[in-house]
Order: structure tokens, then C-alpha cells, then sequence
């Protein structure tokens, strides 16, 4: 009998020469992989108990954040969701502060009140980190409300998954965008599963862009597994919100190789379609086609992953010698005053 | 001068958003219409749509949006019909605009009003007479306040304006048409408020039964404390007023059972126990929806007879 066949098989591994510039390739490449690193070092610190709480990884859909936050500039501001390690990074937070947070050390991005999912900095205007699906997408309506209002030009990019779709608060915020056209980017990031329930189980029409369309929305779509062309369509994305004409949606196909979070048994996907997704992983592919127009040698790959890897490990020690906030503390920060 | 409850709540609106330019209302019907209770009338024209901004029924979505507006640097006036409708925009008052400046360790508070009208007493049934004031009053984060005087419909919203914490701002139906004098310059958001002194008994109230309480009042010698502030609670002057009075009545809109009425009941155990000479009663919403008929309705409210017989049985 033959194995039935996938629910979501991957597409074509992303090919062809990379039209960028070879500094910024690298760049690109680099992100990825401090990405990767920083996450598996997050899974075996969980393994290890250093890390506690719902724990999800970003593994797999790395070339997201890389590609999108390319297209963000200083004043911009970003909001994200529990699977925000590897945003918060990439728009500037130090590894090293994401990590003690996680630890949940005084030293961390929130003090260690947040943790995992509720990584913030002002510094980057990162806001956040919410757990609550869908949470953001008003919060980051009511930001770009606020720019506009102040007359600012700032894109306010607001990152989430597919599963938020089914939330009223999507339907809402891309009503309210669209009407008061309002400076937002909706970063979709469609990894086909919502926690365990496959879109096709979940979604009467799956076709994500068709639903920001219905408010009017101008829509983009991308293969989120290669870097090069979400850079690009999120640079383009960003272009059409700074010019003031309104929200955009744009909708990046990708793919999680890790559970849902470390508490998830992963029985809802076939085992072959992880691997058959894997074989188009956007760090690889990127790096082999890198290597191919001679932009990349392997020890320049080697570097940049030790260079990740080192990085890392300074991240972790200083989390490690981080400290606890005292417990006479509690109670502050609920109120200003 | 003498203005009513309506009045004065357009006065304070009309005074922040002319105070602060970085103020600015949004909600259903708040422009065009005028205000649902016409509370926001001519103001559109006054202000112009970006500051009086109407928005679609879609509560969580605009609750939310003044959420991150209030983060942005903007102050906004969120104004939610009415409390029936807030349960729509929970998620964002109490798991974004509550929490973030904690899970932000810090970093990011988010000084946002909403107001929102609230209570029972006009034949409008059972899903637009709720009185949820308890359940905003549960949760660290908010500043919950409660307008029962003219003073406080007029001086609580700018009050609200001038600190930086999220702030859930009940108003009152039942006492639109209730006119006072203005005798206050500025209202302390953080402070309940002896409304009448009395020797026999305290009444400890808040919102529309303010009015109802300071009647019953009058018939039993009766000191009357406005919580005003619902979170966090004032409870100095109510122990104080205990040890005169030695007993206390609490009168709650909200149903009895987990109501600001029990948390009252409470912590009067807990600090001013050995002050009392009878047990401390509750008049509170019945245990029911609220019934349209007129007279089952009436039933089912805190009542000015409920209160006295309330206060008269700790002499029993």
C-alpha cells in the first residue's frame, strides 16, 4: 500500500541567482543562522530547565524576520507574537537580553516579567511579544493611528500567523486599517498549521489574501522560505505604506519544523511532509545558491556560523550571571505612580 | 451654576479635548450622531473627524486601537456604548492594556481612557442593563472610577487624562438628567468621598445608587461614603466612618455574588473588624437577569426601602 499523500507538500526549493548585492546576501545569511543558533540553544536550555513557560521556536521560518525587518527603518515600529525570539533579535535587541529574559533575570528585555512570549524594547520599538492570537493586530492598527495622527512618517509592521485569520480582532483591525488608511504592514506568517489544526480543517477559504482583498487591502504574497524574495516584497510592501497609501497584507508561505511549542507531541503532521519541507530550508538553500554565483565559500559559511555560535554562548553566559530581581519587588511596575 | 449629570460630562469631555491636543475621542456614534447620549454633541464640528473619530461596531478592534494609540504617544478616549458591549473589548482592556506595562517590565504604560455607561433602571432587559463594574475592579493594571455626582461627571475624565495608566471610566444613564451644582475645580481620581455625614450607620455605595443611598439617609442618620475610585479602593474614610457608626450597609448595582459589594464586606473584616457592632449587610442587584417589566425590575434593583430595612436590621 502506498503512503497517502501529503496534506502540504513543499514547493520547489527557491533557485536562481540571488540579485542582491553580496554584502547584504551575507547579511541576510547571518541573520538566518544567529536566528537558528539562538533557538537551538533555546531547546536545549528548556531540556536543561533553564528555561521555563511555553517555549515556541522559529526554526524553520527564519527567513521572515530576516527578509521583512530589512525593510524597517529606525522610527518604525514593530509588533510581534509568542513566536517573537527571532523578530526581537533582528530588529536589535541583544541576544544577550532576549536570552537573560528567558532566564527570567532582572538583566532581560522585560525584566523578567515576560519571558519567552512577551519579549518588549522600547530602545527598538519592539512592542511585544503578546500571547493572545491576534492580540496585536488592534494594537498595531491604534500605532499606526497614533503616527498618523502626529503627522510621523513610521510603517508599523505587525507580525503574525495564519491561525490569527479566524480571530474577530483580524477582521476588525484590517476593517479599521483600511478605512482610516493607516500605516500598516500585516506581516502574515502562514506556517499552514494553527497550534495543531491544519488550515484545510480550520479555514473556509484558505486563500489569506482574498480575505484582506475583501477589505480593499492591497495584497502581496511571497515564498517565505526564501530570503531574498521576502526581502524584496517586504521592501515593496513597506514602500506602498511610507508613500501613505494605506495598510498592506502581505502573506509569507512558510513552514515550522519544530512543535508548536516544547509541550507539543506533533501527531497532526506527517512525519515526511517536516522532512520534505526541510529539504528546502531557507538557510541552506540561500547558502547554496550563494555558493553557486561565488558569493559564498564554505569557510565563510563556517564563519559566520561560528561567529553565531559564539554570540550565542556569550548570550547564555551573561543570562547565566544574570540575577534575580528581589521579591520585594512584586509588585512593581503595575502602576506609573 | 447648576448644570445636569449630561451637561457636565460634555463639559469635561469638551475641556480635555480643548486641554490637550494629543486627546482625542473615538467610538461608536460619537461624531456625526452626536453621542449616543448626545454627551459628545457638536463636537465633531468643534473638533474636527480625526479627533472625534466615529468607528465601526467593532469594540475589540477599537479598544485595541486605543491601546496601541495611548502607546504611540497619543491620549486617547475610548468610549464603549455602554458595559453590555464591553465584554466585546475585554481581551484588550485586561490582556494588553492592564498587563503591558508589567510584562514590559516597565518599559511601556499605556495612559488610555475608556469610558463607558453602565447599570439598569430604564425597562431595557436583560443584556442592556448589566453593571460589570466588579469585573474591571478584579484586575491589577486599571484604574477603575465611577461617576455618581455632577463634580465627578465633569472632573474624572481629566483627571483620568493626567496620569499615564490605562482607565476604565463608568458613567450613568440613570442619573443623566440629575442636575448639581459644580463645586469642584478638580476631582482626586484616587479617593472615595464622604457625600453625607451621619452618626447611626454607613452606607458605602457607588454610581447610580449614590443618589438612592443618600435618600435612605436621611431617614436613618446615615453617613454615605461614593467609592468613586473602584480600583484601587479608599477604604480610610470607610474605617474611619466605622469607628463613629459601628455598622455598615454596602449598596452594589452589581449582582451579589463576587461583587465590589463582597470585596468591601471583606476587607472591613480584615481592618475593622473589632470596630463593628453588627454584622456588616449588602443591598445588591437579585441574582437574576434583569426582567424587563417595570415593577420585577424594580425588584431586582437596589431599592431606597432595601437600604433602610437593610440599615434598620443591624439594630434588630
Amino acid at each position: 500500500m502506498s503512503a497517502p499523500p501529503l496534506g502540504h507538500p513543499a514547493p520547489p526549493p527557491p533557485a536562481g541567482r540571488v540579485a542582491l548585492a553580496r554584502d547584504e546576501s551575507l547579511r541576510l545569511l547571518a541573520d538566518m543562522v544567529r536566528v537558528r543558533r539562538m533557538e537551538e540553544k533555546c531547546a536545549e536550555l528548556y531540556g536543561a530547565g533553564k528555561i521555563r513557560g511555553f517555549l515556541h521556536l522559529y526554526i524553520g521560518e527564519e527567513a521572515v524576520a530576516a527578509g521583512a525587518m530589512r525593510a524597517l527603518e529606525p522610527q518604525d515600529n514593530v509588533v510581534a507574537t509568542y513566536r517573537e525570539h527571532g523578530h526581537a533579535l533582528l530588529r536589535g535587541v541583544p541576544m544577550r537580553a532576549i536570552m537573560a529574559e528567558m532566564y527570567g533575570k532582572r538583566e532581560g528585555c522585560s525584566h523578567g516579567r515576560g519571558g519567552s512570549m512577551h519579549l518588549f524594547d522600547a530602545k527598538t520599538r519592539f512592542y511585544g511579544g503578546n500571547a493572545i492570537v491576534a492580540g496585536g493586530l488592534p494594537l498595531a492598527v491604534g500605532l499606526a493611528l497614533s503616527k498618523k495622527m502626529q503627522k510621523q512618517s513610521a510603517v508599523t509592521a505587525c507580525f503574525f500567523g495564519e491561525g490569527a485569520v479566524a480571530e474577530g480582532a483580524f477582521h476588525e483591525s484590517m476593517n479599521l486599517a483600511q478605512l482610516w488608511r493607516l500605516p500598516v504592514a500585516f506581516f502574515c506568517e502562514n506556517n499552514l498549521y494553527a497550534m495543531g489544526s491544519d488550515i484545510d480543517r480550520t479555514e473556509a477559504q484558505t486563500d489569506l489574501c482574498l480575505k484582506a482583498a475583501g477589505y480593499g487591502m492591497t495584497t502581496l504574497r511571497v515564498d517565505g522560505m526564501d530570503v531574498a524574495a521576502v526581502r524584496d516584497m517586504s521592501a515593496k510592501a513597506c514602500s506602498h505604506v511610507r508613500a501613505g497609501n494605506g495598510p498592506v497584507f502581505v502573506e509569507f508561505r512558510t513552514y515550522r519544523y519544530r512543535p508548536h511549542s516544547m509541550f507539543d507531541p506533533d501527531l497532526y503532521r506527517d512525519k515526511r511532509e517536516i522532512e520534505q519541507w526541510k529539504t528546502r530550508g531557507p538557510i541552506h538553500t540561500f547558502s547554496a545558491r550563494l555558493k553557486a554565483q561565488a558569493d559564498l565559500t564554505e569557510d565563510a559559511f563556517l564563519e559566520i556560523d561560528r561567529a553565531a555560535m559564539q554570540e550565542v554562548d556569550e548570550a547564555v553566559a551573561f543570562a547565566e550571571a544574570g540575577s534575580w530581581e528581589p521579591v520585594g519587588d512584586l509588585t512593581r511596575d503595575v502602576y506609573t505612580s | 451654576m447648576t448644570i445636569t449629570y449630561r451637561e457636565a460630562l460634555r463639559q469635561g469631555l469638551y475641556e480635555a479635548l480643548e486641554k490637550d491636543e494629543r486627546a482625542f475621542l473615538m467610538g461608536e456614534d460619537v461624531g456625526k450622531y452626536g453621542g449616543t447620549y448626545a454627551v459628545s454633541k457638536g463636537m465633531l464640528e468643534k473638533f474636527g473627524p480625526e479627533r472625534v473619530r466615529d468607528a465601526p461596531l467593532s469594540e475589540l478592534g477599537f479598544v485595541g486601537a486605543g491601546v496601541g494609540a495611548a502607546l504611540g504617544g497619543m491620549k486617547p478616549i475610548v468610549e464603549v456604548m455602554t458595559v453590555n458591549f464591553i465584554m466585546l473589548a475585554l481581551d484588550q482592556i485586561v490582556n494588553t492594556a492592564a498587563m503591558l506595562r508589567h510584562m514590559s517590565g516597565g518599559q511601556f504604560s499605556v495612559p488610555l481612557v475608556v469610558r463607558t455607561s453602565s447599570g439598569a433602571g430604564r425597562q431595557l432587559a436583560a443584556q442592556h442593563s448589566q453593571a460589570f463594574e466588579a469585573w474591571f475592579a478584579h484586575v491589577p493594571g486599571l484604574r477603575v472610577v465611577a461617576a455618581a455626582t455632577v463634580d465627578d461627571a465633569r472632573g474624572l475624565l481629566g483627571a483620568a487624562l493626567a496620569q499615564d495608566d490605562p482607565v476604565v471610566l463608568f458613567e450613568y444613564p440613570a442619573l443623566f438628567e440629575m442636575k448639581g451644582e459644580i463645586a469642584e475645580k478638580s476631582v482626586d481620581l484616587r479617593s472615595s468621598k464622604i457625600r453625607r455625614q451621619g452618626g447611626r450607620v454607613t452606607l458605602v455605595t457607588y454610581g447610580a445608587c449614590l443618589p438612592k443611598a443618600l435618600k435612605a439617609a436621611e431617614e436613618i442618620d446615615a453617613e454615605v461614603i461614593d467609592l468613586r475610585s473602584l480600583r484601587p479602593l479608599d477604604m480610610q474614610p470607610i474605617l474611619e466612618s466605622l469607628r463613629k457608626t459601628r455598622r455598615a450597609v454596602v449598596v452594589d448595582e452589581g449582582w451579589k455574588t463576587c461583587s465590589l459589594a463582597a470585596e468591601i464586606v471583606a476587607r472591613i473584616m480584615e481592618q475593622g473588624f473589632y470596630d463593628l457592632d453588627a454584622p456588616v449587610a449588602r443591598v445588591c442587584r437579585e441574582e437574576v437577569p434583569i426582567p424587563y417589566a417595570r415593577h420585577l425590575e424594580e425588584a431586582a434593583l437596589p431599592q431606597v426601602d432595601k437600604i433602610v430595612a437593610a440599615a434598620k436590621g443591624l439594630f434588630a
